[in-house]
């Protein structure tokens, strides 16, 4: 069970912008979290303050343990982190298995780890030499490596291609349920959070705007909606007396016939919804 | 004849060990501070490269002669001089070199990546451990540069050595002080042989730094 009730000011990476994060929830131990929303809302921040490398005001109370109250905090080594950074922050001074071992003296493990995420090959080599996505999967070696309690992942999987991206899922899924860590991984793709977390938390401007099972708080059908996609209005055009939409829907453009009615407030570049009731696909403002 | 030069060569390298004790706390303070006093230990820590020797020198002399509290102290107590001898010679040479030292280190530490360090701690390292196993190990050539710029300029120093030691002959009389005392006193053969030695050195000495830090990059694929 990991309490967590922070305050801390942001400084916004936009200008002018004064923020405060403002936390307030508890995490069941062995949940696996995903943490989304907007960049600089302070998602990396709530990573840093509940591993200790930044201060924050109120307290994060861990299985009865205090890691933060009132002026005294946690020494970063003493709380059972494993933290993987979006920028990686491999030790480049050594081997991919000297930067398991580093963590933890067991050979056994770090080998396990560096088969499953097929670097086993390279172990004596240096990171500096590797891919991004090599290096993604090192850094997240090296983040369970400890066996914490506590798992931090800033998205883990950003640098990867689809096929390595779904791999690391299940392989992230099965060292979650193995060890029993509790996870929290910042991330926006959907698919990868409805996959693998058990609870979403969108944070908004230093709040937690939503918070529920991801099949709640992703699902974005409405009412009698049969299915609903978000996407750009890239192009309208007219032909005869219908309108043609083409839309972009993620990475795929789909054209949509629409009448007068539906075309006359639609404008080019503005997202939309695609939705349909019946079969016959409507168009709306979201 | 080739006194002053291992002269200088001690010096140095006594010089160097100590002010790397010195230095890389202090290094790694103010890498990772966000004190407000951080600009003015900078500012302080710099001074030596902006001050001409004679300055400082000076008040080195003053600080250490007898006639001060602290040379008094180390007159009285262990009967030591702190002027005009090789001690005095090192002294000085670690407020000198100072900046030579500090300057490289700290820079080097950082343009570490900060997560870099945080890993370490979160590995349950502390700073110590951090510093000598993941911080100084992915700054070599920065270290390199801070250990051999260092070297370089004590060897090379001339002013603060003249006037704290002198120039007693094994003691205090390092090349540089012995090349100015052959060309006041016209022998123009014998400084030249010192002079060309020194460049011959010292130009062997940066080649295998530069040399070093090639290598360096193309061994961690940088």
């Amino acid at each position: 069970m990991i309490e967590i009730k922070i305050q801390k000011e942001l400084f916004g990476t936009r200008e002018n912008t004064h923020l405060s994060l403002d936390i307030n929830i508890s995490i069941q131990k062995g949940e696996f979290v995903a943490l989304s929303g907007a960049s600089g809302t302070g998602k990396t921040t709530l990573l840093n303050i509940l591993a200790g490398l930044q201060d924050a005001d109120g307290s994060i109370k861990v299985d009865g343990e205090q890691w933060l109250e009132k002026n005294k905090s946690l020494a970063p080594q003493k709380r059972s982190i494993g933290f993987m950074f979006q920028d990686y922050a491999l030790f480049d001074n050594m081997s991919l298995l000297e930067n398991l071992l580093f963590v933890k003296k067991d050979q056994d493990l770090a080998l396990r780890l560096l088969k499953m995420t097929g670097l086993e090959a390279l172990q004596s080599r240096y990171p500096k030499t590797l891919s991004g996505g090599q290096k993604q999967r090192l850094s997240l070696c090296r983040s369970i490596m400890s066996q914490p309690k506590l798992l931090l992942l800033d998205e883990p999987l950003s640098a990867l291609d689809p096929e390595m991206r779904t791999q690391l899922q299940e392989e992230i899924l099965a060292l979650h349920k193995e060890f029993g860590t509790t996870t929290i991984m910042v991330s926006h793709d959907p698919s990868e959070i409805y996959k693998l977390a058990s609870r979403v938390l969108v944070l908004n401007k230093g709040k937690i705007t939503q918070d529920g099972e991801p099949k709640e708080v992703l699902l974005q059908t409405k009412g009698s909606q049969k299915f609903s996609f978000r996407g750009e209005l890239l192009e309208l055009k007219k032909v005869d007396i219908i309108y043609l939409a083409v839309v972009a829907i993620g990475q795929q453009l789909v054209e949509i016939v629409l009448s007068y009615e539906e075309s006359k407030d639609l404008q080019v570049g503005e997202k939309v919804a695609i939705s349909t009731k019946a079969f016959s696909p409507t168009l709306t403002h979201i | 004849m080739l006194e002053p030069f291992i002269l200088s060569f001690k010096l140095a390298s006594i010089t160097v060990a100590i002010l790397f004790l010195i230095a890389l706390p202090l290094a790694w303070y103010l890498s990772q501070t966000r004190s407000k006093l951080k600009p003015f230990i900078e500012a302080i820590t710099a001074l030596p490269i902006v001050l001409p020797p004679s300055v400082l020198g000076f008040y080195i002399l003053v600080a250490l002669s007898q006639n001060s509290p602290i040379g008094a102290f180390f007159k009285d107590t262990f009967d030591i001089s702190l002027v005009f001898n090789f001690t005095s010679l090192v002294i000085a040479s670690c407020f000198y070199s100072l900046p030579f030292m500090v300057q490289p280190l700290q820079s080097g530490f950082e343009s570490l990546n900060k997560n870099m360090i945080n890993a370490s701690y979160l590995a349950g390292k502390g700073k110590v451990e951090t510093v000598f196993r993941v911080a100084l190990p992915n700054i070599k050539p920065a270290l390199l540069t801070a250990i051999i710029i260092t070297f370089a300029h004590t060897v090379g120093e001339f002013g603060v050595v003249l006037m704290v030691g002198g120039s007693i002959p094994g003691e205090t009389k390092v090349a540089s002080v012995a090349i100015y005392e052959m060309v006041e006193t016209m022998d123009y053969a014998s400084a030249h042989i010192y002079s060309a030695i020194m460049i011959l050195i010292s130009f062997a000495v940066l080649l295998s730094v530069y040399t070093f830090n090639a290598k360096h990059k193309k061994k961690f694929g940088l």
